[in-house]
């Protein structure tokens, strides 16, 4: 690649050459750019969820604002949470209960700083357009939204709320081991943790990604996957929540603008993590099905068109929408086991965590060791293409049965019909 | 004076005032809570400073440790979590001796340093992390500048001498002990319940 720099760069080259002036308006127009992008996130997960979950509950979710589909509808209820009357209990820790919600974002907004959406587009760099230790930082800082939530759940002066923070305790720092050590396979075949120049290596066909480099990274893709969303305590690990038990478990208290700022943080961390999980496995930015290649173009699309600016191409742009769409899918995922799968046990989020997911963290880690150490180029090769293609056979399969199946319930029209 | 010094005059300021604060505030999880401010500002002043590496480690290290904290702080103290702690006079004390023999080294040591030479312009080009593990495993050669490219290239580093594994392994050992015995003093303790025949009356009242 040619020159690779950051939005100081830019802000230098289009004339702010008063001292500082390029740096302050590059990282405020980042801040603004992020904090719009979760909030828009935000708003179109928790409309998405109420579809997803109407859809797998056979509802129809939210159809009165906004036309049929309802899209409004997150709208209103930032409207409403707006508007709502910001209470704290009297036997709270005022000061405590007033930082939680801004701990809780900050750790996920820090996190996105250092997330790629496209080739050098982070927003922090240190020098020369990387940011060489990207994943290791959003590791570091997501656990950070954790400590929000605990502390909402001790400053509450309510035990349902404790309750809650301290599930979530326990099981942040049971999950995060196997969920870091899932994180090393692909950083150790890569050789770098920056999660850009990890991406860089996986570009081209999708037989390219490390999820199908070999059967260790296959299942570290789902062990992570796995840890990802109990990191998000989405269901079936909402134990800090957990409705039926808990009241709301850590939020229980709030309401309003504090509670949103909750909910602005899990949307934003499953999307980071959703992030790590396709810059690390998934390809990143890269379609994976590079036609264009056939024809002697560059399978990256990152210098396509290379207009206004190197960085700001047309080619990066598509690459942020790619590796929008793969993350929004891997959100969707989410949802659906959310409302598929029921909630666990407390003891058995442990048992998961302590007897299954870290043995098969720890072996999937030595396997791929082992694997780039002794197996043979072309039996690695082999072994690739015939996980990479079963995989899309099966996916295609499930696809094709999902869309052909009939209801096994009668229809409205048949009724009408039978009639 | 540049951005980059304003952010570490604020950033500097901050982690002091936050620290004094977890002196000063009487209550374990507010204390702890200003114990992450001190330690996620150190952070920052790493970040600034270029040590990308030393600031996640910090972070990713010590939240979880005031994380872990707050847990045992609200789990050990007593029933209400917002337990004030009282201060004697003795420890404040042994606090102002101890405190005062720190600041006596660190104004001495302080006194000896020279200012460092301008560092020179242009983007900072740091080590990457893989440079790092090659020094931790004894290779000497690793050169400071390297091109930071994405795939890694194939030179095998020559072990020259183990220069911190040692010390690196000597540490895990340590810890691991430390683990064993945490988790030796924090299992539940069951009593030996003596074999007694349940009397008729009590089971015929358990019996559905």
């Amino acid at each position: 690649m040619s020159a690779k720099w950051g939005l100081t760069e830019l802000f230098q080259a289009w004339g702010f050459s008063y001292p500082g002036s390029a740096e302050i308006l590059a990282a405020l127009t980042s801040a603004v750019l992020l904090v719009g992008f979760i909030a828009l996130a935000a708003l179109f997960f928790i409309w998405l969820e109420r579809k997803v979950s109407a859809r797998i509950q056979d509802r129809l979710g939210p159809t009165r604002v906004g036309g049929y589909i309802g899209w409004a509808q997150s709208i209103a209820d930032g409207i409403k949470l707006f508007v709502k009357e910001d209470l704290v209990p009297a036997a709270a820790d005022g000061w405590l209960f007033r930082l939680a919600p801004y701990v809780a974002f900050c750790g996920t907004f820090v996190a996105f700083i250092a997330l790629p959406f496209a080739d050098g587009w982070s927003a922090y760099t240190s020098g020369m357009g990387v940011f060489a230790i990207g994943v290791l930082f959003m590791l570091a800082v997501l656990s950070t939204e954790v400590f929000g939530v605990i502390l909402a759940g001790c400053s509450s002066g309510n035990k349902w709320a404790l309750y809650g923070g301290m599930r979530e305790a326990a099981q942040m720092v049971s999950y995060e081991v196997p969920m870091a050590l899932c994180v090393l396979v692909p950083v150790l075949l890569a050789g770098t943790l920056d999660l850009g120049a990890i991406t860089r290596q996986q570009s081209g066909w999708f037989f390219n990604w490390f999820v199908f480099h070999d059967p260790f990274t296959f299942v570290a893709f789902w062990t992570y996957f796995t840890c990802a969303v109990a990191s998000c305590k989405r269901a079936p690990f909402d134990l800090a929540e957990a409705e039926s038990e808990l009241v709301a478990g850590f939020h229980t208290e709030y309401s309003g603008l504090r509670w949103a700022f909750f909910f602005m943080a899990e949307y934003g961390t499953m999307f980071a993590v959703s992030g790590i999980a396709t810059h690390l496995f998934l390809g990143g930015w890269n379609l994976g099905l590079p036609v264009w290649s056939l024809f002697g173009a560059p399978a990256d699309l990152a210098a396509w068109l290379p207009w206004p600016h190197p960085i700001l191409s047309v080619g990066n742009l598509l690459n942020a929408g790619i590796f929008t769409f793969k993350c929004f899918l891997l959100v969707t995922v989410m949802m659906w086991l959310r409302w598929t799968l029921p909630r666990i046990r407390i003891d058995q989020v442990m048992s998961a965590c302590l007897i299954y997911l870290l043995p098969i963290s720890c072996v999937v880690l030595m396997g791929v060791c082992l694997w780039q150490l002794f197996v043979p180029p072309w039996w690695r090769i082999v072994v690739a293409y015939s996980l990479a293609a079963g995989w899309t056979v099966f996916v295609l399969a499930v696809g094709v049965r999902l869309f052909s199946s009939t209801s096994q319930f009668p229809q409205a029209s048949n009724v009408a019909a039978i009639r | 004076m540049s951005v980059y010094a304003v952010l570490f005059y604020v950033l500097a300021g901050l982690t002091a005032l936050s620290a004094v604060a977890v002196v000063l505030t009487t209550s374990i999880v507010r204390a702890a809570t200003w114990l992450l401010f001190t330690l996620a500002g150190t952070a920052g002043i790493f970040f600034l400073l270029g040590a990308d590496f030393l600031g996640a480690g910090q972070l990713l290290i010590y939240v979880g440790g005031t994380l872990v904290l707050v847990v045992f702080g609200v789990m050990l103290t007593t029933q209400d979590p917002r337990l004030n702690l009282q201060i004697g006079v003795a420890e404040w004390l042994i606090g102002l001796v101890t405190s005062l023999a720190l600041l006596g080294v660190l104004v001495v040591s302080l006194a000896g340093l020279q200012e460092p030479p301008d560092a020179p312009e242009g983007p900072r080009s740091l080590p990457p992390s893989r440079q790092l593990g090659a020094v931790l495993l004894g290779d000497t050669r690793a050169t400071p500048v390297a091109p930071l490219t994405g795939t890694p290239q194939l030179n095998y580093y020559a072990r020259v001498r183990v220069h911190y594994l040692l010390p690196f392994e000597l540490l895990s050992v340590h810890l691991l002990v430390v683990l064993i015995g945490a988790a030796y003093l924090a299992r539940a303790k069951r009593r030996r319940v003596d074999a007694q025949p349940p009397t008729s009356s009590s089971a015929q009242g358990v019996a559905p």
